[in-house]
């Protein structure tokens, strides 16, 4: 046990000593986090509008006030010509401009149909996509609840999908994809380097040749990841929770407890790669591209796998996070126990034990 | 100074030849050892036996087999076939007794660059098990010896060279290994380091430890009491290098071993 101790702090002079390392552990984890975070909280605040109203009737108004207490809109002026459209947009300070039709809310009532026309500026089109987007969600809210009782057919706007919920479940899904990809990077590229820095180095030759165990070495390597995993782990979490308002509906205890499986998973892999690489350019070299990459891109942490083509949908299935993910998503957002996401756990535990078998396979053969 | 020294050495050889003689009890014993990579025959049938105190040279070109063979004796790599029992213990069977009993140093000198010279020491003398007391009191003598003591705490990244090959081989030391490897321990360095290197060599050998080391350098070969060079696999020479200049008629090392690697036919 001594033994042991005495390796891992070794393990840990190596991480707190080697500013990189640090950065990687402990800055990219927060820069990532702040990053989505702020994008996602302000690209839509206080975004300036300007409202052309032609009606003026307590419809139009309540709309206008709706609107402007979201919180999203902020009312830079009243327009009073069409002319003065292309003028304000052109100015490029007000994004969006709202025009109501006239009579609005006789119309409404009675024809139920009437004129909003939204016109944004898509020089920045996702913000102008974003912007109308939740324009039109909220009008939709408003008239829905004013004319539910009357079963007219909302022409205001003909979709009817709520794109505003939309949106916000994609901010959510964020906290979970940074998780699987900062543990990734940090369980897996960590130690698949820091294993191969010793094989490049001799130092692992000389500790093969002491009375430490192969499985030892391997565990005290890897003990220190495990930890600093954990509390990068908690620390996500917690941003994402307390700062950022991601709920977390379900128990925490499983979802630490599926965290361990992923990292513990991930540990695996990065022994598995290690085994594989003879030095650390290459096991970096794997990590990024055989890893992160497919961290990113295919386990519907950004792009959603529903969307992918066919072929990249079944490689997704390969790609550890896109199984984390939906834990993740089903524990925080849905609040669903157990029951829910026993497969997806088997998934994780499968690959896990897969890693470490061709990795002690992998480590045996070298031996022979 | 530095010339005083090496000339102080001389006579520690003769003390670790006239051990050699007094016991002849064999620390390394090898009868028909065979490793086969696939088809590819990296030793093939070597026989051999090291005795207490002496330095063995196992020298070759490279590919000649004596990297494969100097792992197989450590235990970095198992025998495809053959009889070995290093420091008394079977090569198959008692690995892990082997292992408290050999140290092993190799070109790349295994030192944590990251951690001072103190932490090397108690991390090297922490996975052999060595008591917090044992390990202040070899650390103390040791760098004392190698007048490190003003560098305790520094970075071993800042040391020279010489100083960091000098400090892995004591530490290779740390548990009293009866037997010690080294794989081409001078890789690198200049002619004085290397010569200074040597001193630390024979004082261990003056203990009664057994040196087991391969080198590529000829000047070394002439160090050791006795010699080995391996062609293709097999060994084509084995006596102390006395013995093998009049054999082959050559002034020096260099000479006999041109004489045998000449007629390899593996190379790298």
């Amino acid at each position: 046990m001594d033994r042991f101790l005495g390796f891992v702090k070794k393990e840990f002079f190596h991480i707190f000593r080697d500013r990189r390392t640090m950065i990687i552990l402990f800055g990219i984890p927060i820069i990532q986090l702040m990053l989505f975070g702020t994008v996602i909280t302000n690209e839509i605040k206080d975004a300036r509008i300007a409202i052309y109203d032609q009606s003026k009737d307590e419809m139009t108004q309540e709309i206008t006030s709706k609107l402007l207490s979201s919180g999203y809109f902020l009312l830079d002026r009243n327009l009073q010509t069409t002319n003065d459209i292309e003028a304000i947009l052109k100015k490029g300070r007000v994004k969006e401009v709202l025009v109501f039709g006239r009579d609005f809310s006789r119309k409404l009532k009675r024809e139920g149909k009437a004129d909003i026309q939204i016109i944004a500026d898509a020089s920045d089109p996702n913000l102008a996509k974003m912007l109308t987007s939740y324009t039109t969600g909220i009008i939709n809210d408003y008239i829905f609840k004013e004319m539910g009782d009357l079963h007219l057919p909302m022409q205001v706007e003909p979709e009817v999908r709520m794109v505003y919920n939309e949106n916000l479940q994609s901010v959510y899904m964020f906290v979970p994809g940074i998780m699987a990809m900062i543990l990734m990077l940090i369980s897996a590229m960590m130690t698949s380097i820091s294993i191969t820095r010793e094989k490049e180095l001799g130092t692992m030759e000389i500790l093969l040749v002491s009375p430490l165990r192969p499985v030892q070495i391997i565990l005290g390597k890897v003990t220190p990841y495990l930890l600093l995993s954990i509390i990068n782990a908690v620390l996500i979490l917690g941003i994402g929770h307390f700062i950022f308002g991601v709920p977390i509906k379900g128990s925490w205890v499983l979802l630490m407890g599926e965290s361990v499986l992923f990292i513990l998973m991930a540990l695996c892999l990065g022994i598995m790669i290690s085994s594989l690489s003879k030095t650390q350019m290459v096991a970096m070299f794997i990590s990024v591209i055989a890893l992160m990459l497919p961290t990113i891109l295919l386990s519907g942490f950004i792009f959603s796998i529903e969307n992918m083509p066919l072929p990249l949908q079944v490689v997704s299935h390969i790609i550890p996070p896109r199984w984390f993910i939906v834990i993740l998503r089903n524990i925080m957002l849905k609040g669903v126990g157990m029951a829910y996401v026993w497969k997806e756990t088997l998934v994780l535990v499968f690959m896990a034990l897969l890693f470490v078998t061709i990795a002690v396979k992998k480590f045996k053969t070298r031996l022979e | 100074m530095k010339q005083g020294k090496i000339e102080n050495s001389e006579p520690d050889t003769m003390t670790a030849t006239e051990n050699l003689s007094a016991e002849r009890t064999p620390v390394i014993s090898v009868k028909n050892l065979v490793k086969k990579f696939g088809n590819f025959v990296a030793n093939d049938h070597l026989t051999f036996d090291v005795f207490k105190g002496e330095i063995f040279g196992f020298l070759g070109a490279n590919g000649a087999g004596k990297t494969t063979a100097m792992r197989i004796l450590c235990g970095l790599s198992s025998p495809t076939s053959g009889e070995l029992m290093v420091s008394g213990y079977d090569v198959y069977k008692q690995a892990e007794l082997i292992k408290r009993n050999i140290g092993y140093m190799s070109q790349k000198f295994s030192l944590y660059e990251d951690m001072t010279v103190a932490e090397n020491i108690r991390f090297y003398a922490g996975i052999y098990g060595l008591s917090v007391r044992q390990r202040k009191e070899k650390e103390q003598v040791m760098l004392q010896k190698l007048n490190l003591e003003s560098v305790r705490d520094k970075l071993i990244a800042s040391l020279p060279l010489g100083w960091k090959q000098k400090l892995a081989f004591s530490i290779a030391l740390l548990h009293d290994p009866k037997i010690i490897f080294l794989d081409e321990p001078t890789g690198g360095v200049d002619p004085i380091t290397r010569r200074q290197f040597w001193d630390l060599i024979y004082e261990a050998a003056a203990e009664g430890k057994t040196i087991f080391v391969t080198t590529h350098y000829m000047d070394e070969a002439e160090y050791c009491s006795r010699v080995s060079i391996m062609v293709d696999g097999r060994i084509a020479a084995l006596d102390t290098p006395d013995v093998l200049k009049k054999q082959f008629g050559a002034d020096n090392m260099n000479g006999v071993f041109l004489q045998l690697a000449r007629s390899a036919t593996r190379t790298d």
